[in-house]
This record gives C-alpha cells, sequence and structure tokens, in this order.
C-alpha cells in the first residue's frame, strides 16, 4: 500500500535566492494526523505548497502514489485539500455557496452533485445555514471554517492546513478544535498552538532551517525541553509540573 | 472592523426583487438605451419613462425618497454638456439672472441631457437595491458578458472591502503615533507628510500584490486551470417573460411616439 504523502529529499529555493527546504523527508500513512511545528521561516507553509504541486523544488514528491507531474496535477489537487492560513485568501468568490462550489465545479462533477456537495461540505463544519452570505460579513471563526468546507467539497483524501488556529479567539479555537477531531481525512497541519497538537495530533514534526529535525509521536517530542528550546518552540507547562 | 461603503442592496420579497437578474439586467439596458434614443425637449416623454422606476420602488416597497437621494450622483457627470447652451448656434436669449446670453435650441438639449441622466441612473439605482451583487454577476454572465470581465468585477466586489480594511488600519497606525509635544511644531512639513502618504498607498499596492498571489495559489490549489465555472442558470419564470416583453412593448411605445412627435 502506497503513502498518502511521500517526500523524500525535496529541496527549494525562492527566485530571491532564498533557500526555503533542504532536503525534507516525510511520510504520511492513510488516516495519519500529522502536526508540523517549527519556528517562522522554518519552511512549514512553502512544503505545504508543494504537496499540491504550486512550488515544484527538485526531490521527488508523490501524492496517494502519484508523481507530481503535470498530467497528474488535477488528481493531486483533488486529492489534497489545502487550507490557507488567512481566509480571505481562501474565500475570493461572491458568496459562501460559490466558493464552496468552485473546487467541485472544477472537477467537472455535474451540478446536482455539487449542490449536494456544497450542503454536505457546509454541514460538516456546522455552517449549513451561511450558503447565500456574503464572506465579507462573516467572523474569524466562521470565515476558518468555511475555508476548510471549500476543500471538504472535493472529497480529498488529505487536508493540509497552514495554522488554522491563529487568529481564533478562545471559543472559535475551540469550536476549530472539535470540527478537526470529527472530520476523518488523513491530516496535516502546521502549527504554532503546542496546546492544539498535543489534543489532536498523536505525530509531530519539528521544521528547522528547511528540515525536518526530528518526527515522532506527540508526546515525546513535547516532553523533550531542550529539543524544543533548541527550535524556538516553547516548553509546555502543564499543572501537574507546579 | 468591516468597511461596508459599496452595499447597496436592500432585501425584500417584492416582485421586483424575485425577477430574475438577466430579466432585470436587460429591462434596465433597455430603458437606458430609449431614454438615450428620446429626441431633446420631449419632455412628456420623460414623465413616461420616469413612471417606470418610481413604479418599480413602489413594487419594490422601498419609497421613492430612497431612489431620489441617491439618484443625484449622476449629475457632475452631466455637467460635461455645459457647453451646450453657449455653442449651439440658433436665437439666443439672455437670462435675467447672471447675464449670461443662451442659444434656446442648446439650453433645451443641454435640460434634456441632464433629465434624461437622471432617469437612467434611477432605474441603474433600482437594478442595484433590489439585486444582490452575487445575482448581478451571474446575470451578466449568462447574458454573455465576457467571462473574464465578470470575474474581474467579482473579485473586485470581493476584495474591496479588504483593501478597505487594510487602508483603515493603516491610517489609523498613523494616527495612533500623530502625537504632539509641546513647544514643537507637529504634523511635519508638507513634503514629509506627502512622503509618509505615498509610502502607505505604496505599501497597500505591494501589499495587494501579495494577496493576489495568494488568492491565485487558493484558486489553483483548488483545480483552477485559467477558467472559471459556474452553474448554468436557471430557467425563466413566466412572470418573468411577462415583465419583459410588457416593459420592452411600453418603451417601444415610448420611443416611436416620441421620434413621431419631434419637433
Amino acid at each position: 500500500m502506497h503513502h498518502t504523502i511521500d517526500v523524500s529529499d525535496l529541496k527549494f529555493s525562492y527566485p530571491d535566492g532564498h533557500v526555503a527546504l533542504r532536503g525534507v523527508t516525510l511520510s504520511i500513512a492513510p488516516g495519519e494526523k500529522v502536526a508540523l511545528v517549527g519556528p517562522n521561516g522554518a519552511g512549514k507553509s512553502t512544503l505545504m505548497l508543494h504537496l499540491n504541486g504550486i512550488l515544484t523544488g527538485e526531490g521527488d514528491v508523490r501524492v496517494c502514489g502519484l508523481p507530481l507531474t503535470d498530467g497528474n496535477l488535477g488528481k493531486v489537487r483533488a486529492a489534497v485539500g489545502l487550507v490557507f492560513q488567512d481566509p480571505d485568501d481562501q474565500l475570493f468568490s461572491p458568496t459562501v455557496f460559490e466558493d464552496v462550489a468552485f473546487g467541485p465545479l472544477h472537477m467537472g462533477v455535474p451540478e446536482p452533485e455539487v449542490r449536494e456537495r456544497v450542503a454536505r461540505a457546509l454541514a460538516a463544519v456546522g455552517m449549513g445555514d451561511f450558503a447565500e452570505r456574503v464572506s465579507h460579513h462573516l467572523s474569524a471563526g466562521e470565515k476558518k471554517r468555511v475555508a476548510i468546507a471549500t476543500v471538504l467539497s472535493m472529497d480529498p483524501e488529505i487536508l493540509v492546513l497552514d495554522e488554522p488556529s491563529a487568529g481564533l479567539d478562545p471559543r472559535a479555537r475551540r469550536g476549530l478544535i472539535s470540527l478537526l477531531r470529527e472530520l476523518p481525512q488523513t491530516m496535516l497541519i502546521s502549527t504554532h498552538d503546542l496546546l492544539l497538537v498535543r489534543e489532536l495530533f498523536p505525530r509531530t514534526a519539528i521544521m528547522d532551517h528547511g528540515q525536518i529535525v526530528a518526527d515522532g509521536p506527540t508526546e515525546s517530542i513535547l516532553n523533550d525541553p531542550e529539543l524544543l528550546e533548541a527550535h524556538g518552540l516553547e516548553r509546555m507547562w502543564s499543572l501537574a509540573d507546579r | 472592523m468591516h468597511v461596508h461603503f459599496t452595499d447597496q442592496y436592500r432585501s425584500g420579497s417584492s416582485l421586483v426583487h424575485r425577477l430574475d437578474p438577466r430579466i432585470k439586467v436587460l429591462c434596465t439596458l433597455a430603458f437606458i438605451l430609449t431614454a438615450a434614443l428620446l429626441p431633446p425637449g420631449e419632455w412628456i416623454h420623460y414623465g413616461l419613462l420616469l413612471i417606470v422606476p418610481l413604479l418599480g420602488v413602489v413594487v419594490a416597497g422601498i419609497g421613492p425618497g430612497y431612489l431620489l437621494k441617491r439618484s443625484f450622483i449622476a449629475l457632475p457627470f452631466a455637467l460635461a454638456a455645459i457647453t451646450l447652451p453657449f455653442t449651439v448656434p440658433g436665437p439666443q436669449v439672455t437670462l435675467p439672472i447672471l447675464g449670461l446670453t443662451v442659444s434656446i435650441e442648446g439650453a433645451v438639449r443641454f435640460v434634456s441631457i441632464v433629465l434624461k441622466s437622471w432617469i437612467s441612473v434611477q432605474m441603474a439605482i433600482l437594478l442595484v437595491t433590489t439585486t444582490t451583487f452575487p445575482d448581478l454577476l451571474w446575470g451578466l454572465r449568462a447574458l454573455h458578458v465576457p467571462r473574464v470581465l465578470v470575474s474581474v468585477v467579482g473579485l473586485m466586489y470581493r476584495y474591496i472591502f479588504v483593501l478597505a480594511d487594510e487602508a483603515t488600519r493603516l491610517m489609523r497606525a498613523r494616527a495612533a503615533r500623530s502625537g504632539e509635544v509641546e513647544g514643537h511644531q507637529s504634523g511635519g512639513g508638507i513634503a514629509w507628510r506627502g512622503r509618509v502618504a505615498g509610502g502607505m498607498v505604496g505599501s497597500l499596492a505591494l501589499r495587494s500584490f501579495e494577496r493576489s498571489e495568494r488568492i491565485y495559489d487558493a484558486m489553483v490549489a483548488r483545480g483552477y486551470t485559467g477558467e472559471i465555472r459556474h452553474f448554468a442558470p436557471p430557467a425563466l419564470s413566466a412572470d418573468d417573460y411577462t415583465i419583459l416583453v410588457t416593459l420592452l412593448a411600453y418603451l417601444a411605445l415610448v420611443l416611436a411616439t416620441g421620434l413621431l412627435f419631434a419637433r
């Protein structure tokens, strides 16, 4: 059986010469929930853009066993649901409905099924009554949910979320956590929110300077203060430490 | 922090609201065309045209005051015709107030242009007041307005708010650091202030450019390949056809009599 995500020795530099990825290797099995943590500028977002073929670097990227070639790009993009950090970038259509319908319409799904998928995706994120709303008038938490619905409607195999809890108030963050817990898809998220990681993600990878520097069970990684400190992460305090 | 300045839509469930956007766009265009084609000085016919938007607001339950208040935005543009009374040859009269000499023919044409544009704008305002922007967009698309153009308008509508919010944030940040100290002249020189404002505009442009790249990435990530796809428009109802045919017939009548009886 193939992995959902298979990245090996991926290298990438931006056109301005900035080296973002220096040989990243990462595999994710179907059903796994993986958190990607690390300081700003470590290359987390750059790596995520590679999983969808938006950026292409040197090295091998396979999604559901498919190499990223021009011929496979459509299939790969249908399999990887990429949710951008700023929902205002993700939600570019006049209404919520049109935004959620965008992906399936582009996949050539027949219209009645698109409507079903939109209804299902919005219901899954608890935004069923918001279809005709204008995205601009939603709260940050609502926008984030709709942004997730825009990829759920494509029935992706893996959800890739860039800093999903950034900018949310505690209640919206709590709502997001329960939503992420309910979603059955394989998941890769980048975040600075270690509490969220501990709650939802059994596996954690630390990224720094364009490389994966640690990858393992979340419990052992978060309980390694030297490792966390070496890569700009804060040690987790729990009530038991006091 | 949200900016709502372009939303003209007023919700409702009247016949005017329920009409298919395609029909509304077509009616509005036909109306404006009729107004443009009517010869100058046909005052009665202008009145017959004015009945249409007035009837529209009454049926839509908006109230004529709403329309009237907004209809004057067109007046500055109509001033482009201000030279007519002074340049058109023919019999002239001297105005008692300013002592200006104007040609009667030119004055009639000028007043006609002002009236016609004022009436046309009322119809356009009725359209955007009773049609949501997304509906308007697919209406235009269904009428075969080039898709790229409609998409550009749609994206503009989506991001003008975001952009306005960003501009507001920039100006707040400037205001928050615009302090005064006693004994010093505050505010800086005009060149310096101009440079600051220029920097803000530049930073806004740069942010917009970066955002446009991220939006494009988000579109590509969901399968965008250069062609924007949309749902097929729904079928027109009997009401839609009745209104369209009635209005077109009325406009044809107004135009025909207006042209026939032209002086």
